[in-house]
């Protein structure tokens, strides 16, 4: 079966976000990105049906800093082809990006047919829309979202979405179908160091041009901020065991231990 | 403005989801600031009754189809889309669930319309709409206009207390009819939680351990702190997935949502889908080596410091003093 994989980076909110000099856009003079986390399960999921059923795993994405090594690390866990979509502007609306992707996938050899697409479900900076949804509705196929399980069979997919309270939902959906990927089966497979630097040796990241869309409207950021904090945690200072202590004495105030 | 407000409501099983009260009183306000009616849209097979309930609004509207006894969005998002043609709302609040969500993204892509994420808060201003939301897993807000026509707003969890959205009144129900495609996608059945396990519900404490764990492993030193403590150990999202933890003991908007006496979070950032689960409980003590993460901003007390270091020291001083 063939899976094609889409993919984005983000900032890593490891790191300290600051508001950029337009006062509507993070800074990103210093900013690091990350693969999304979700994208990393959609990832993780293609790879999980290729293992079983054999076929091939196309990943597209958006061209960004640090996306080559993103993509030969999925080629060293397994994927067969990268494709990065270049000369786009990075901090495009999600409903910008779909457009692209929307374009890339008509019009670039060999992306389709697919039995699926995979994507993550949502991003940290989905502000106006989710990308899965508008994928499939303009291919003209069907979608389901939060996504943590799917298995193949005939043309068939049957996936597990999850709802709340730990309860899930089981579907059965014709292929090809659009899937958001909450979480894979199995956490994201760890690849050594080494597998990477073979593929980087024998991989190629093939580029297209970005299509010239029509950027997205309806919804325009005003203003960013930090968030105002209604409160904050009263912090305990000291060492571990200086914490420990201090905290054992508030707990036990309230009879908590 | 023209147009009217309209709240999904969401059912479950019968039952209204709390987020559905929530967002009856946000959808209150807004349609204050604007000057139109408050309309509820309930979608299901059978729940007329249930409609009653709904009476925080000045309607409900209720569209009664056998597609949509069961949780499939694409039926949802059909039924919504030819309400909305017909009737033309000014904007539409979607709840930000994981039952829901699927409802508004398919509703906005069928009308071609984005699909307003992470909002916090709304505003009707000037025949537009003004939304504050929440980015990058808390680290920022954005202020936000929204034009588009109709405006799909997925609302967060706890943007208003439910209980402003409730009402004695019974409410005004109109029976509306909406003509389904046929499904593509199939629900089968519900997957109920593996039973047997500790119920993280009912436990007055929590040791809760998030990305700050770092390996599985690590996972025995929150245990430990939970067995002198007298506590269950639970977990965010991202332990859950790398199967540190199973299901049942994930806190969340897709795991449980817990009010435990004391809430113990190490190495727990704090994203919003965490704090939908644990905002509840009455004690919030956050261990995070970092200062500005959000959990600090919901926590009644908090250390930067490393939970590693953290939790065997705690196991100690508790245990000191539960054998002193």
């Amino acid at each position: 079966m063939d899976i094609l994989v889409l993919m984005k980076v983000v900032p890593d909110v490891v790191e300290e976000l600051e508001v950029g000099p337009d006062g509507k856009s993070l800074d990103t003079s210093f900013l690091r990105t990350i693969l999304n986390e979700r994208d990393d399960h959609a990832l993780e999921q293609a790879l999980l049906l290729k293992d079983k059923h054999g076929g091939k795993i196309t990943l597209l994405t958006l061209d960004a800093a640090d996306i080559d090594d993103v993509l030969f690390t999925a080629l060293a866990k397994g994927a067969d082809r990268a494709v990065k979509i270049g000369g786009v502007e990075s901090a495009q609306s999600t409903q910008t990006v779909v457009k692209i992707f929307g374009d890339v996938i008509a019009k670039t050899p060999g992306l389709l047919p697919a039995d699926l697409i995979l994507t993550g479900v949502s991003a940290i900076d989905d502000l106006d829309g989710l990308m899965a949804a508008p994928i499939a509705q303009q291919l003209g196929w069907p979608y389901t979202g939060v996504v943590t399980g799917v298995t193949m069979a005939d043309k068939t997919a049957t996936v597990i979405k999850e709802f709340a309270g730990g309860v899930r939902g089981e579907y059965d959906v014709p292929t090809p179908a659009v899937l958001g990927i909450q979480a894979a089966e199995k956490p994201p497979r760890y690849v050594p160091v080494a597998k990477v630097r073979a593929a980087m040796k024998s991989a190629t990241i093939e580029t297209v041009d970005a299509p010239a869309v029509e950027a997205a409207a309806g919804v325009e950021v005003q203003q960013m901020a930090k968030p105002q904090v209604g409160g904050h945690a009263e912090m305990i200072e000291g060492s571990p065991e200086e914490v420990a202590e201090k905290l054992c004495e508030l707990l036990a105030q309230r009879g908590l231990i | 403005m023209a147009g009217n407000i309209w709240v999904l409501a969401e059912a479950s099983r019968g039952q209204f989801s709390e987020i559905t009260f929530e967002l009856l009183a946000l959808g209150r306000e807004v349609a204050g600031q604007a000057g139109a009616p408050l309309e509820a849209v309930l979608l299901g097979s059978n729940a007329r009754e249930l409609a009653q309930k709904l009476g925080a609004a000045d309607t409900v509207l209720y569209a009664d189809n056998a597609a949509l006894a069961d949780p499939v969005p694409e039926s949802a998002a059909a039924a919504l889309a030819q309400l909305i043609k017909e009737k033309q709302p000014a904007a539409v609040l979607v709840p930000l669930t994981n039952i829901s969500v699927d409802v508004g993204v398919v509703l906005a892509a069928q009308l071609g319309v984005p699909f307003l994420n992470y909002c916090k808060d709304l505003k009707a201003e000037g025949g537009n709409f003004t939304a504050t939301c929440v980015l990058y897993g808390g680290k920022m807000e954005a202020a936000v206009s929204v034009s588009a026509k109709p405006a799909i707003i997925g609302v967060l969890p706890s943007a208003r207390q439910a209980d402003a959205g409730r009402s004695d009144k019974a409410a005004t129900v109109t029976d509306v009819a909406v003509t389904l495609p046929e499904q593509k996608l199939k629900f089968k059945k519900y997957l109920e939680p593996a039973a047997g396990d500790v119920d993280i519900t009912k436990q007055n404490i929590l040791i809760s351990v998030g990305r700050g764990i770092q390996t599985k492993d690590n996972i025995e030193l929150a245990q430990e702190l939970a067995d002198v403590m007298g506590g269950a150990v639970s977990g965010s999202r991202p332990v859950i997935d790398q199967g540190w933890l199973p299901l049942t003991r994930q806190v969340g908007k897709s795991g449980m949502n817990v009010k435990p006496k004391l809430y113990l979070a190490l190495g727990i950032s704090g994203a919003p889908e965490h704090q939908e689960g644990m905002r509840g409980a009455q004690l919030i003590v956050a261990v995070n080596t970092d200062a500005k993460a959000p959990i600090f901003n919901i926590a009644h007390y908090g250390a930067a410091i490393d939970l590693l270091e953290f939790a065997p020291a705690m196991k100690e001083a508790v245990a000191k003093r539960k054998g002193a």
